[in-house]
């Protein structure tokens, strides 16, 4: 037993969003500091329902049930107030979404203006500049801070995305799918960057892509109708599964 | 045997497309009608001073007509109590229609949201001479006489039912990924509506309101029983005024001004059409 409090705990975590059926069903995992860890499974197997558990997204939606504990640094965060949370856990989502009336400067610092933080020119710059230089965006767009983010590429407008996410200084970076909607060199710089990321930023990340999991990530879950069926070294569990589902899924017989 | 097959296929298609040309055409044809015969017996009348001077009496109207002279004044009367009553409704009906639009896109399930959406569907379609009438008791009653204010108030009601929708449905189509992302970075949702939702939703809004006063600008019936008219420029609000619809009418009654009808119906027509044109444009633009 490690005496660390983790980053992030689900606690039997269970979503359901009719009465019958449950989406995620007794969900226990620690997640570590400064790590990458991967949710994969099939599709409809509730990972990115259990993603979205941790922002509080879920509460937009009424008929939706979150039981169980989630611990953002033993915090249990389903008492927590969504804005509070959400301050602390960024979001990427699976399809670019860079505000589109927003140029490219106000949509990294759009995390202040929603927040109604003030910022001086001095500061705002410095951010804007420090965050799109982690992100390597700076180089490619520092002459066109002025244009709308939707004027990038995918791959780009997903960097500025997660650019906007950091800028906040989030503890946990969640990432629901975040290269699905992109080419392979775009995925690939979004592989590195996330590497490079892990040293500042928490990062749980789902994805249908077992290679990508593989690349990046130094533990995973592998999720299958709603429970988590192995949590693991990434290594062990793609090398030595447990299960037989995983091991299923893995070779491709399932899923 | 198969080329006659494909030959009766393209006759048929052939066929298909005159029909729809023609029948396209039929539609049309009222539409340049109207233009036609407003623009043919208006386009005489426009000049600068019937942009800037006010109706003429029915007297001197009569003496140029036997003189034999273009009938002096214009509408400017209409003109200036159109637009102040425009304007009036414009700052009262934009901001309300669009948090009610914003309500009712977020709230879609709920019961009091749904029964306010049948609500505004019902105001939509409410005749437009009631809501003249309702007003009338309303506001003119109560402040004792006819009124710039109670005529924008008839426009504001007849207003307000366009602008919620196009709020709600603009609303409505925009991506939840945008939503979701605006309160995953910390937002309150008032902020996100502000900052995010609505101003990506600008152009469908924008297009809305231009929509709306494109609507009530000719609208007559209710500004009898509210604004009722009158002969000079006048700023005064709490006074009766006239507008170019009201003009049109008054002008049907009096045989001495006929003549000016085109002259403000072209008016009217030509506003509307450059409402349009710039709703379209502005819609364009935002969507690029």
């Amino acid at each position: 037993m490690e005496s660390v409090t983790p980053m992030l705990e689900f606690k039997k975590t269970c979503i359901s969003y009719t009465k019958q059926t449950m989406a995620v069903k007794y969900v226990s995992a620690a997640i570590e500091k400064n790590t990458i860890t991967a949710i994969m499974g099939p599709s409809g197997c509730g990972k990115s329902t259990l993603l979205r558990a941790v922002n509080l997204m879920h509460n937009l939606y009424p008929n939706i049930r979150v039981d169980g504990e989630i611990l953002l640094n033993g915090e249990n965060i389903l008492a927590m107030e969504p804005i509070d949370v959400r301050r602390r856990v960024g979001m990427v989502f699976q399809r670019p979404a860079p505000f589109p009336t927003m140029s490219i400067y106000d949509n990294v610092l759009s995390g202040f203006a929603l927040n109604g933080i003030k910022l001086s020119k001095a500061e705002k710059d410095a951010i804007v500049e420090h965050r799109l230089r982690s992100v390597s965006l700076w180089d490619e767009v520092k002459d066109v801070l002025n244009k709308k983010g939707t004027f990038l590429s995918g791959g780009q407008q997903q960097r500025l995305c997660i650019a906007r996410a950091l800028a906040m200084k989030p503890d946990v970076l969640l990432m629901d799918e975040p290269t699905s909607a992109l080419d392979p060199i775009a995925t690939k710089h979004i592989e590195e960057l996330l590497l490079e990321l892990q040293k500042e930023v928490t990062i749980l990340i789902v994805t249908h892509n077992m290679g990508q999991a593989k690349r990046i990530s130094s533990k995973s879950m592998f999720m299958y109708l709603g429970e988590l069926v192995e949590y693991g070294d990434t290594e062990k569990l793609f090398t030595n599964p447990v299960d037989e589902r995983t091991k299923a899924y893995l070779t491709g017989k399932m899923g | 045997m198969n080329n006659l097959k494909i030959k009766k296929r393209l006759v048929q298609d052939k066929f298909m497309c005159w029909g729809v040309c023609l029948l396209a055409t039929l539609t049309a044809i009222p539409l340049f009608a109207i233009l036609g015969k407003v623009l043919l017996s208006g386009y005489d009348q426009l000049s600068w001073s019937f942009f800037t001077e006010p109706t003429p009496t029915a007297y001197k109207a009569m003496k140029a007509i036997e003189a034999g002279e273009p009938i002096p004044g214009g509408i400017a009367n209409g003109i200036i109590g159109t637009m102040i009553m425009l304007g009036m409704a414009v700052v009262v009906a934009v901001p309300l229609g669009i948090l009610c639009g914003a309500f009712l896109a977020e709230n879609s399930k709920t019961r009091f949201a749904q029964f306010v959406s049948y609500l505004t569907d019902l105001l939509q379609g409410t005749p437009s001479v009631i809501i003249g009438i309702i007003t009338y008791v309303w506001v003119v009653v109560p402040m004792k006489g006819y009124s710039a204010i109670a005529g924008s108030v008839a426009l504001c009601i007849m207003m307000l039912p366009l602008i919620v929708r196009s709020t709600e449905e603009t609303l409505k189509i925009l991506p939840a990924s945008l939503k979701e992302a605006g309160l995953a970075l910390g937002g309150n949702k008032a902020r996100v509506m502000m900052k995010v939702q609505l101003p990506s939703a600008f152009g469908g809004i924008f297009t809305g309101v231009l929509l709306a006063i494109s609507r009530v600008i000719g609208e007559t019936a209710p500004l009898m029983f509210t604004a009722l008219g009158c002969s000079f420029v006048r700023f005064a609000v709490d006074k009766p005024i006239s507008a170019v619809p009201l003009l049109i009418w008054e002008f049907f009654n009096d045989p001495n001004l006929q003549e000016l009808i085109w002259g403000a119906s072209l008016f009217l027509l030509l506003f509307v059409l450059l409402l349009n044109l710039l709703s379209k444009y502005i819609a364009k633009k935002w969507n690029q």
